[in-house]
């Protein structure tokens, strides 16, 4: 850490949106040739914070400093003037644009001609890619045809090229396996070496300490702390607000003789080979492998969202043929997937959390065609109290501006008012700050022990291995392990899904 | 985690693509374009075919001086319209924009080197100030384009109606032969032009930053490109291509009309979409516009010669549309399966 001037500086920013607060004083400093660590929960006003930084969003008040000098940042390019690259948490890609057009955006290469010269570009990019040791992705590629992991390696490899002196590192790792988060920070201290200042966020607590050099934490819109290091209950105190004596709450007891409500039998098409599985009231089954060996295929697929070649579903023993989300709605099942960019697939973002929460339930709530606020009122105020949804009015606010953890909360409330037997959970933690993701491990174990069955997959193992009862372990669209209770640690589940990686 | 943490491997693994792979996503990426230039030359053969049928020869010059004379103007609006529909826009104001040069075409030009290039000039200067009002009350007003140019195609229409109450006026007749002329399909030229200079603009910068914001106007704010002054040469562009359209389509009728303009509102769009640029933004070649264009002059041409009551024409050219771009979603479909 270097002494002197602090590379940026924001004192006292606050900002709202639409009569939410975001931000009501919040303060950062941050020096050359370190790597500082934003922390908080969803909503605690790290994102807005960071736009601001970044010349994004105006703030209604405060000041920012850059070198020891007040600035207004009239866009993201006066931002860039200053030398301040950002990387924010919605990738910022062109989709329909070739990689290495994304990359050089506004610096292609020219001839003499003074247009820009296609060949170059794709050898200029190939060049960039590999300098940051990225070989493998095609300069020639459209940005929107690679996997998510891929686009976020080329938006941080766009923030590096250019060479900033503050970086901005929004959520980097959400979309990121363990290699690509090492990569990541190879290069963030390498860039930290060379005398930069980085500023990143992570709702990874591993990440956040292994990374940085100093801790800020952020809750409700306001600085609570900075320093070099906090252990990790005590950082969760700070951010929360309350105590959390344990992350993970105590599983019911696995039901052996319970009815089966649902069985899947040979499920197959081009992604999933031959899957079987069944699900006992009462039990938590989970789905691990490492991401993207057709978990998501299959929860869609037994969620009537997929076409399947072959196989059967059996709802309480007998055979259903689920050609629709409708149809497995009808049958019990519910769904809450949560997509790997975020973009809460599913929810109605302009409409209000009352209308969101009632929407698959439209039809109880109303008589002959026309809703009844009062029974529709008793249902959500009931969803809200139960998953500790925070909002002002139910009836008025619009989802969009509810936190992420929030939305998320939604649309599992959503769900449990159909009063299913058999939820398919798809990675409802994602993204999700350490409160919220308590709060979600508990209703997902209340939900068990009422005599739900429930299916679980999540981007972190260590959830699988704390939550479920037994785990079905992925690779390649094939279930290639199954590990009981006592057997299934996050080391085991992450064995069985590399076990045969190796071609036999 | 433990177990991958320790070897670190590259972040990405998957190989880059052989040559051949990448050929086959380019024809994917293009299959709308492709589409669009197959219509058209399955839509000619078709033109040609009946034309022998009914008459016993194949069409000679001045049927494709005909041809490409009553195309053009459509190229010109419907390139324009293309590189609005690029940026998620759209322009209705274009029928306008041609009502008012077509009338002052008409009224104000006189034989003579100097009255007919300065005319054309301030026409086309005055067409891009009406697309640049257009594109300033889109970018900083943040209205709808649609309500935008709405409001500004029935300003414009009255304007028309005001220079030119009636249809005449004269056009000078080396103007004519100067632009449309009926000795031979020499007017090709004129769309071979703005092909290059299309080709042109998706080579700079501002072509770049035009695409950008159709893909993805946050993203493009972010990465600081000057997004507003770009909607407002998008549109002035636009505005532009539109009184050429309204000069050439003077020149061709050798009069003018104030209600010239009013059916290339929705040609120029049928164009756009007959040429596959996406309607979402950010995707599409205005080449693709300049087929659409010529595949509506042929088609009318087809069903003339189909011995199809013109009173049914529009009915069926509703249909060949609805055919056309169900086609094209199809097939988009297919190649994105398979590749």
């Amino acid at each position: 850490m270097t002494n002197g001037t602090p590379a940026i500086e924001a004192v006292d920013v606050s900002r709202s949106f639409g009569g939410v607060r975001a931000l009501t004083s919040a303060t950062l400093t941050a020096s050359y040739g370190e790597v500082h660590a934003l922390v908080g929960e969803n909503g605690a006003g790290k994102s807005t914070l960071i736009k601001i930084l970044g010349g994004v969003v105006k703030p209604d008040s405060g000041i920012i400093r850059i070198d020891g000098a007040d600035v207004t940042l009239s866009g993201p390019s006066a931002a860039r003037r200053h030398g301040v690259e950002t990387v924010f948490q919605e990738l910022t890609l062109f989709p329909w644009m070739t990689v290495a057009e994304n990359l050089l955006v506004g610096s292609e290469p020219r001839g003499p001609t003074g247009l820009i010269q296609r060949r170059r570009l794709a050898t200029n990019a190939e060049q960039v890619l590999d300098r940051f040791g990225v070989e493998r992705i095609d300069p020639r590629a459209l940005a929107g045809s690679l996997p998510l992991a891929q686009r976020q390696i080329l938006e941080i490899t766009c923030a590096f090229m250019r060479e900033p002196r503050i970086l901005f590192l929004d959520e980097p790792t959400s979309a990121l396996a363990a290699h690509e988060v090492a990569w990541l920070f190879g290069l963030v201290r390498r860039l930290r070496d060379d005398g930069a200042c980085i500023i990143f966020t992570s709702h990874r607590w591993g990440e956040v300490s292994s990374l940085a050099d100093r801790i800020t934490i952020l809750r409700n819109g306001a600085h609570v702390a900075t320093r070099p290091s906090f252990d990790e209950h005590e950082a969760v105190t700070l951010m929360t607000g309350r105590t959390i004596d344990r992350l993970y709450p105590n599983k019911p007891p696995q039901p052996v003789d319970a009815d089966v409500v649902f069985e899947a039998e040979g499920l197959s098409d081009d992604v999933l080979q031959d899957v079987s599985l069944e699900l006992r009231r009462g039990e938590i089954v989970g789905i691990g492998g490492l991401a993207g060996q057709g978990q998501r295929e299959l929860f869609l697929s037994l969620f009537g969202a997929r076409r399947l070649a072959n196989g059967r579903v059996l709802v309480r023993g007998e055979r259903r043929n689920l050609r629709s989300p409708a149809d497995a709605i009808r049958h019990g099942l519910a769904i809450a997937l949560i997509p790997e960019d975020r973009k809460t697939e599913g929810l109605m973002l302009p409409m209000s959390v009352r209308d969101n929460l009632t929407l698959p339930v439209l039809d109880r709530v109303s008589s002959g065609g026309v809703i009844r606020r009062g029974r529709e009122q008793l249902l959500v105020g009931g969803a809200i109290d139960r998953l500790q949804i925070k909002t002002r009015d139910p009836a008025l606010q619009q989802v969009a501006t509810l936190s992420g953890g929030n939305q998320q909360k939604v649309l599992i409330g959503r769900w449990l008012l159909t009063e299913p037997d058999v939820l398919l959970l798809f990675d409802i933690t994602r993204g999700v700050d350490i409160g919220t993701k308590h709060d979600i491990y508990e209703l997902v174990v209340r939900l068990a022990a009422e005599g739900k069955a429930l299916l679980y997959y999540s981007s972190e193992t260590e959830e699988i291995a704390q939550l479920c009862h037994r785990v079905l372990v992925m690779r390649e669209g094939r279930v290639v392990a199954e590990l009981a209770d006592a057997e299934a640690d996050a080391e085991s589940i992450v064995a069985a899904s590399l076990r045969e990686a190796a071609p036999a | 985690m433990i177990a991958t943490e320790a070897k670190v491997t590259p972040p990405v693994r998957a190989r880059r693509p052989s040559a051949w792979e990448r050929r086959r996503l380019a024809i994917a990426h293009s299959t709308p374009l492709l589409l669009a230039f197959v219509i058209l030359f399955g839509l000619t053969g078709l033109y040609v075919v009946l034309f022998y049928r009914q008459l016993h020869s194949f069409p000679g010059v001045f049927e494709w001086t005909s041809v490409v004379n009553t195309a053009v103007p459509t190229v010109l609006v419907a390139i324009g319209q293309s590189i609005v529909v690029v940026t998620r826009g759209i322009d209705l104001s274009v029928g306008g924009v041609i009502d008012v040069s077509n009338s002052l075409a008409a009224t104000q030009m006189h034989p003579g080197l100097g009255s007919m290039l300065a005319w054309s000039l301030l026409i086309l200067l005055l067409g891009a100030c009406c697309g640049a009002v257009n594109g300033a009350l889109v970018a900083y007003a943040r209205l709808q384009p649609i309500l935008v140019t709405l409001a500004t195609l029935a300003i414009l229409q009255g304007v028309a109606i005001r220079i030119l109450p009636e249809p005449g006026g004269a056009i000078p007749t080396s103007y004519s032969s100067a632009l449309a002329s009926s000795s031979g399909p020499w007017s090709i030229l004129f769309v071979l032009g703005v092909a290059l200079l299309w080709l042109a603009l998706r080579r700079t910068s501002i072509g770049v930053r035009i695409f950008a914001i159709g893909n993805d106007e946050y993203a493009a704010r972010a990465h600081g490109i000057p997004v507003r002054q770009v909607k407002v040469i998008t549109y002035s562009l636009a505005g532009l291509l539109a009184a050429g359209s309204g000069l050439f389509l003077a020149a061709s009728t050798t009069a003018g009309d104030a209600a010239a303009g009013d059916v290339y509102i929705l040609t120029s769009i049928a164009a756009v979409v007959l040429g596959g640029v996406s309607f979402f933004g950010g995707r599409g070649s205005a080449l693709g516009s300049i087929a659409g264009a010529f595949i509506l002059t042929v088609l009318t041409n087809v069903l003339y010669f189909a011995g199809i009551d013109p009173l049914y024409q529009s009915f069926f050219q509703g249909l060949f549309l609805f055919i056309a771009v169900l086609l094209g979603s199809l097939l988009g479909r297919l190649v994105r399966v398979r590749s």
